[in-house]
């Protein structure tokens, strides 16, 4: 059984005096126990909304959630908040995506990586707090002893996103969520902080979804990836089979727009015409279709159904990509 | 920190020289006055002449603020004109009075205040949102003196819940050590003294209360609802805590920061909040002393001394509040 299974998951939201919009669209994918899955999609694709409704931490007004989040044979989205809320932190963990605005600015590091450990381990403080040394040598921040009575402000990027993960770490979920946990970070940094998610990772055999723009992160560490586009999955496939073949023209795209050091002097950078701002609503047809070079007719005549492929994946699309690239 | 705290104390000294000059001018400037007051309107110029004299009030501006610069700092202020007693001791009688009811006031707008600020926020623009918005804006614009004797009629001569007047009820036997009532009864013993003297304080503290309190909603309820959309609350949400815990140790730790300052600055309303409600409930206090020293034949010595007194509490509160901002605020600590 999967350990986390997304159904039909759809969040709209509502404003009063505004058009209702579906950020995310009858969304489907699964995590098995000790699997790394990927979310990949541009701004506004709808993939931090996704991580947000499974967490239960959408606001609780403006907004319409619906469809099934199974996790460990529960349903998620129909959860009391104060059962969600036992689960939140100790069986799924979160690490998002800035470091400096995701620390309290005036509670010490110590104090909130041990606040996590007393209210779901039944630890008292000063337990928790050797125990939050621990986490914090386990993630690689050096002087741990120090660092605990340090604030935010004091230490670095880089450290910060280890603290934070250490946080989402601390009670051993079977579950961890990264939203785009390298963004705000500078490149080397991004480079040791996905070595160090892989490394926990595998040791702890937590499940990992990989929320990201970034192919690059993809890469490196997911096995399974979902490609969301306008707020659908448009294409789903196993990390080698997406990066030697990707089907969908919108996948085709994204791999094509990443820069190469191989590629010959000279050579323009491929882009994606056009911005999402260009999408058709899914109900007139594809999304993708205005941004599309392999458009054909059908594609203007209702939602391309998400159909299974034959290397084990899925995809939506009505004139998939044939050619082959080599991976970046 | 130490170099903060000095560089601030100096600061002091030069706003309290510059104060001091411009009330002693201010009040040497005002119409009429002690020599008026103290011989009548029918005196002989030459009687005139002789008291202004012997006043020290012929000499040159300048010269009599020197002269009263130099024995303040001798911790000489005068007598007061008015009682002959010594201005320490005529103000040393209405201070505690005056702080006591400020203190009061202080904790109900602050006690009350910040609860009712975080709920509003939290109920954001749901009934209980918009009755704190429309209640603070009644409390920022009814005028104190309106509301103190609206209060005053309504408990005091409709319903008989309060004392109308003074802090004492007379025949409660209360042993004089502070001259904090309800702290001299705690420390004498006389639990009797310290129930009658809250029992006299809470309706002119509500009445002094009612701007700080009108504004620590405000204030609270527009800075908790910044915080609520911090990264860091969202991460609290995520590490499953409790209730209690997000709002005390995420929400409201950092949201009392813009709090704290208001605090401050709010002294000054109390101080000249108190003027208005001690003359409505016949307080005794520093208001009373004021109105009494401006009405009664410009008590200058007295006068000086009061407003100097005021400037200084004033400053010396928001010294301790910037000071206290470091000890919540790591990120000021630095720096």
């Amino acid at each position: 059984m999967s350990l986390l299974d997304v159904r039909d998951l759809s969040v709209v939201f509502q404003r009063r005096g505004e058009r209702p919009f579906t950020a995310v669209d009858e969304v489907s994918f699964s995590v098995e126990p000790g699997q790394t899955v990927g979310l990949v999609g541009e701004s506004g694709c709808g993939k931090s909304v996704t991580s947000l409704a499974i967490m239960g931490l959408l606001p609780r007004r403006g907004n319409k959630v619906s469809g099934q989040v199974m996790f460990d044979g529960a349903d998620l989205l129909a959860l009391r908040p104060d059962d969600m809320r036992d689960r939140r932190g100790r069986d799924i963990g979160m690490i998002f995506q800035d470091p400096l605005s995701s620390l309290n600015p005036v509670v010490p590091i110590g104090t909130q990586v041990a606040e996590v450990l007393e209210r779901h381990r039944g630890m008292d403080r000063k337990a928790a707090l050797k125990e939050a040394r621990e986490l914090l040598d386990a993630v690689g921040i050096p002087d741990p002893n120090r660092r605990l009575k340090e604030y935010p402000h004091q230490i670095s990027g880089g450290m910060r996103q280890r603290a934070l993960i250490a946080i989402a770490l601390a009670c051993k979920p079977r579950l961890l969520i990264a939203d785009e946990p390298t963004t705000a970070l500078d490149v080397t940094i991004q480079a040791q902080i996905l070595t160090l998610l892989k490394q926990l990772v595998d040791e702890t055999g937590t499940a990992l979804i990989m929320i990201t723009h970034d192919l690059g992160v993809v890469a490196g560490l997911c096995d399974t990836v979902n490609v969301l586009y306008g707020g659908k999955v448009v294409e789903r496939a196993a990390r080698h089979e997406l990066f030697a073949r990707p089907r969908h023209p919108y996948t085709h795209g994204l791999l094509n727009s990443v820069p190469r050091l191989d590629s010959p002097r000279g050579e323009r950078l491929h882009a994606i015409r056009g911005s999402v701002a260009d999408n058709i609503p899914w109900v007139e047809g594809c999304a993708f279709a205005p941004r599309c070079d392999n458009v054909v007719d059908a594609c203007l005549e209702g939602t391309p159904p998400l159909e299974p492929t034959a290397t084990g994946g899925d995809l939506r699309c009505n004139n998939p990509v044939t050619e082959e690239v080599a991976v970046p | 920190m130490l170099r903060v705290i000095v560089r601030r104390l100096l600061q002091l000294v030069v706003t309290l020289i510059a104060l001091s000059a411009l009330i002693f001018i201010w009040l040497r400037n005002l119409p009429g006055g002690p020599i008026e007051a103290l011989l009548g309107e029918r005196a002989t110029p030459e009687r005139r002449a002789l008291l202004t004299k012997a006043l020290g009030y012929d000499q040159p501006i300048l010269v009599q603020y020197a002269k009263f610069m130099q024995r303040v700092l001798t911790g000489n202020f005068g007598n007061s004109i008015r009682t002959g007693d010594p201005v320490t001791e005529v103000i040393g009688r209405a201070f505690p009075a005056t702080i006591e009811l400020a203190l009061a006031a202080m904790i109900i707008a602050v006690g009350l205040g910040v609860p009712l600020g975080y709920l509003a926020a939290r109920h954001r623009g749901r009934l209980l949102d918009n009755l704190s918005i429309a209640g603070t804006l009644l409390g920022i614009s009814i005028p104190i003196f309106f509301l103190g004797y609206l209060l005053k009629d309504v408990f005091t001569q409709n319903i008989h819940w309060f004392p109308p007047s003074g802090r004492l009820s007379t025949g409660v036997d209360n042993t004089n050590v502070t001259g904090f009532f309800v702290l001299d009864g705690l420390l004498t013993r006389e639990f009797d003294a310290t129930a009658d003297a809250l029992w006299h304080l809470i309706l002119p503290a509500f009445t002094l209360a009612t701007i700080p309190l009108a504004v620590i909603v405000r204030i609270t309820r527009a800075s908790v609802l910044d915080v609520l959309n911090e990264d860091y609350v969202r991460t609290a949400e995520a590490k499953g805590l409790r209730h209690k815990t997000i709002r005390g140790r995420h929400i409201l730790r950092n949201a009392l920061l813009p709090v704290v300052t208001t605090i401050g600055l709010q002294t000054g309303a109390l101080l000249s909040g108190a003027v208005l409600t001690e003359k409505v409930y016949n307080w005794g206090g520093l208001g009373t002393l004021i109105t009494d020293s401006i009405s009664g034949g410009r008590d200058y010595p007295v006068l000086q001394t009061l407003i100097l007194l005021a400037a200084l509490v004033f400053v010396v509160v928001n010294l301790l509040v910037d000071l206290s901002y470091a000890f919540i605020d790591p990120r000021v600590r630095v720096r």
